[in-house]
């Protein structure tokens, strides 16, 4: 059973008339990895905002067709209701950091849900260990990198234990050494606590190695959603301009001139070992 | 290091740093009600002498002098307007009396400042909405408080961006009448405002996130717990107020200057 | 490009006299910048910041672009001129008369980028300019960039987004812990993996690529695509490569 269904979604901003995103199917089974991605104004965002709630409670406006988000219609629960199911961690840092000490913030959701001092303790340290920034506990959260910080935020919204996590382009104030760890991290969080992950990203270069499905959009639309791979062999997806990885750039480079390597990879190291293989069996 | 920072928490460890801040605010009563108390030198200097060695214990000299030494404006001013005040409104007081009366005036002034700077150097933000939280005061008010605290050097910081950014697009912030003055602040206000609001939806989004307004009984991972120490510290300065009243009441204070 | 941290706006922030050097000197077009107005000094240097929103304040995006001539002084003939011009060229034109406010956050960088170069500064210096931008707007600026310097502006990019730089291929100044460690070609640097560990930067896609098939004798410096394709297909074709 699918752990979020939408059906025909339809979503218009309120004092707008064109919809944000328009008769929108979807269907995300339990533990999946989805890379969200499009072009800037695709509504890949509004989507999301869907998922806990903050659509239609905390912007308005008009929100037709069916979601259901495990379970749960979001416009009939309070967000807060939704926000124990659907973690969500958003682009700026800086802006989703509540306390002066990193316990105390990883401790926030908790400590709204009125849950008893040694449970929060409990799942505070287990959500600390798990993100590995236990030694920062003490820490002032603002004095940390955006890399620490961003860390703290999916330690706070793991802390509540749901079942969806949402990151909304957690690396754009990144650097790429912190991007490409987040990412890993996200990647073996979504492993080991079999959490289901909605990645929102323009670095597909980065993400698209740890995604099992991709799902663009365009204009409002999803146009595209597939495995990774087969993904990007779709022609839609170089109309589409999004930011496709070098390496699957260059495969297709090499398959114009009729060389195949043997597969669409998504990663450098991907890329490497099919060349090698190339190569390999060229010289024997 | 600014005047203001001998109003911002120094965070060091030291005895007077542990002790409860609410503890520290019945002190800074105490204190408020004692230098409103006398209107004469002596008692006042006794006071501002007493609390020196309260700032060296808390290790907080260098901010602390630096508050100090930044008031000495505010007190000249003040004295000045007592001396004026006095001299031509009270009509037949000698020379010596207004000046004792004015010296104390200042002193007041001096002494307050103190004891709200150790107090504001010692406890850190956190603690200081914990004991509100704990006090009584809603949820929503102590997490304004704190949020204001945490993000004063974010929004001092962006307005410095914001003055830079403008000053490169040509923007003189010096020189010209008033008025031209004031509007070349609007470039500033403008963007500083905007950002504001943004900043805040932003934050609001992600309180909503994390399940803000989930249940009427909010737990705390923290609780201020407050110790001997404390308690002793709200009795020495009990005892003070007692001192002070009693000393109000029955002993003729000399004044200094008439003799 | 550098970490965040190294020093990189710090030290750009020298060069329209926002910040004037505790030691040493810096000298734009000859002049010190210690003896001059930062004003002064914009005229020369544009400053386009990281985020647009430290800098729209107008009610419409006309009046964000009027609002530097007119500080520089320029003449009001001139002025009209260049709001045309700054307009036509981000393609903003149909913007005019909108709050910059009511614009997305890409257009709205737009807006910035255009309200500096109105005054045709000889030098543009732009903090992080692809934070946040889709493929399509980084190809845009890329293009842009591009075309600026090929007018003979000095074009000065603070940034980390490695794939960037590695399409426009610049002279790259790489700084760590507020020192420059390396300034020379981006070919030569950002292959680098000793430099790039240093500065806590990630070695360029193609270049990891050819790093792992050093056993094969292909170069490890290699960071276009172009050029991997070529190498690959001469290796291929066995023997023509060395």
């Amino acid at each position: 059973m699918a752990i979020i269904e939408t059906r025909n979604l339809t979503y218009i901003y309120p004092f707008t008339e064109k919809p944000a995103f328009e008769s929108v199917n979807l269907s995300i089974g339990r533990g999946e990895f989805v890379l969200l991605t499009g072009p800037s104004g695709c509504g890949k965002t509004t989507l999301c905002r869907c998922l806990n709630g903050l659509i239609p409670h905390f912007y308005g406006g008009k929100l037709e067709g069916e979601i259901i988000v495990a379970g749960l219609k979001p416009s009939e629960h309070p967000i807060y209701k939704m926000a124990q199911h659907v973690g969500m961690v958003f682009q700026n840092p800086e802006n989703q950091l509540f306390a002066l000490t990193v316990e105390k913030d990883v401790a926030f959701g908790l400590e709204n849900l009125g849950l008893p001092r040694d449970e929060i303790r409990r799942r505070v340290n287990w959500a600390l260990k798990v993100t590995g920034i236990y030694d920062l506990k003490d820490k002032a959260p603002f004095e940390l990198s955006g890399g620490q910080q961003q860390r703290v935020a999916i330690a706070s919204v793991l802390a509540m234990q749901p079942e969806i996590i949402v990151l909304d382009e957690p690396t754009s104030f990144l650097d790429p050494l912190s991007a490409k760890n987040i990412l890993e991290t996200v990647h073996q969080l979504s492993r080991d606590l079999k959490i289901t992950v909605i990645l929102i990203e323009h670095r597909l270069d980065l993400a698209a190695r740890y995604a099992n499905r991709v799902i663009v959009m365009k204009d409002g639309h999803i146009v595209l959603d597939d495995e990774p791979r087969r993904a990007f062999l779709d022609e839609k997806i170089r109309l589409i301009g999004i930011g496709i990885p070098k390496v699957v750039k260059l495969y297709f480079l090499l398959r114009e001139d009729s060389v195949d390597i043997g597969g669409v990879p998504l990663s450098p190291e991907e890329a490497s070992k099919l060349i090698e293989g190339v190569l390999i069996s060229d010289r024997g | 290091m600014s005047v203001f920072d001998g109003l911002k928490f120094r965070n060091i460890s030291s005895p007077i740093h542990k002790i409860d801040p609410r503890a520290k605010f019945i002190y800074v009563c105490v204190l408020f009600v004692i230098s409103v108390l006398f209107n004469q030198i002596l008692p006042l200097l006794i006071i501002f002498l007493l609390q020196i060695p309260l700032v060296i214990i808390a290790k907080v000299k260098r901010e602390w002098l630096r508050l100090i030494r930044g008031s000495i404006f505010f007190a000249i001013i003040i004295f000045a307007m007592n001396i004026l005040s006095l001299y031509f409104y009270s009509g037949q007081q000698s020379l010596g009396s207004i000046m004792e009366y004015a010296l104390a005036m200042t002193l007041r002034f001096i002494v307050l400042v103190e004891s709200f700077s150790i107090f504001f150097l010692t406890t850190s933000p956190d603690m200081l909405g914990l004991s509100l939280e704990q006090i009584g005061v809603p949820y929503e008010f102590c997490f304004a408080f704190i949020t204001a605290i945490r993000f004063v050097p974010v929004l001092a910081e962006e307005a410095q961006t914001i003055i830079d950014a403008q000053r490169s697009r040509g923007l003189e912030l010096e020189g010209g009448n008033f008025i031209k003055r004031i509007r070349n602040y609007i470039p500033i206000l403008i963007p500083l405002i905007v950002n504001a609001i943004r900043r805040s939806l932003e934050m609001a989004e992600a309180m909503e996130s994390r399940a803000w307004g989930a249940s009427k009984k909010r737990t705390n991972i923290y609780t201020l717990k407050m110790s001997g120490r404390d308690y002793a510290f709200i009795l020495i300065s009990i005892i003070m107020l007692l001192i002070s009243i009693y000393t109000w009441l029955f002993i003729k204070i000399p004044s200094i200057l008439m003799s | 490009m550098g970490q965040n941290g190294a020093g990189k706006t710090t030290l750009v922030k020298h060069f329209n006299g926002l910040l004037k050097p505790t030691k040493g000197r810096v000298l734009i077009d000859g002049i010190d910048t210690r003896n001059v107005s930062v004003a002064t000094l914009s005229r020369k240097v544009g400053f386009v910041f990281q985020n647009p929103d430290h800098q729209l304040f107008s009610e419409t995006v006309e009046d964000e672009i009027f609002f530097a001539l007119k500080n520089f002084g320029f003449d009001e003939r001139v002025i009209s001129e260049r709001v045309d011009w700054a307009l036509n060229l981000l393609d903003l034109t149909q913007y005019r008369k909108t709050s910059p406010f009511m614009l997305s956050g890409g257009e709205r960088k737009r807006v910035a980028l255009a309200s500096v170069l109105a005054w045709d500064p000889k030098i543009l210096i732009l903090d992080e300019p692809t934070i946040g931008q889709d493929n399509y707007q980084k190809e845009r600026l890329r293009q842009f960039i591009i075309q600026m310097n090929q007018q003979g502006k000095t074009v000065i990019i603070v940034t980390h987004d490695i794939e960037f730089v590695v399409e426009c291929e610049p002279r790259v100044v790489l700084m760590a812990n507020g020192k420059i460690i390396a300034d020379g070609e981006a070919k030569k640097i950002l292959t680098d993996p000793e430099l790039i560990n240093r500065s806590s930067l990630v070695l360029p896609e193609i270049t990891q690529v050819f790093l792992r098939l050093n056993d094969f004798g292909f170069p490890s410096n290699v960071i276009n695509i172009y050029e991997a394709k070529r190498l690959i297909l001469e290796r291929l074709s066995g023997g023509v490569s060395k």
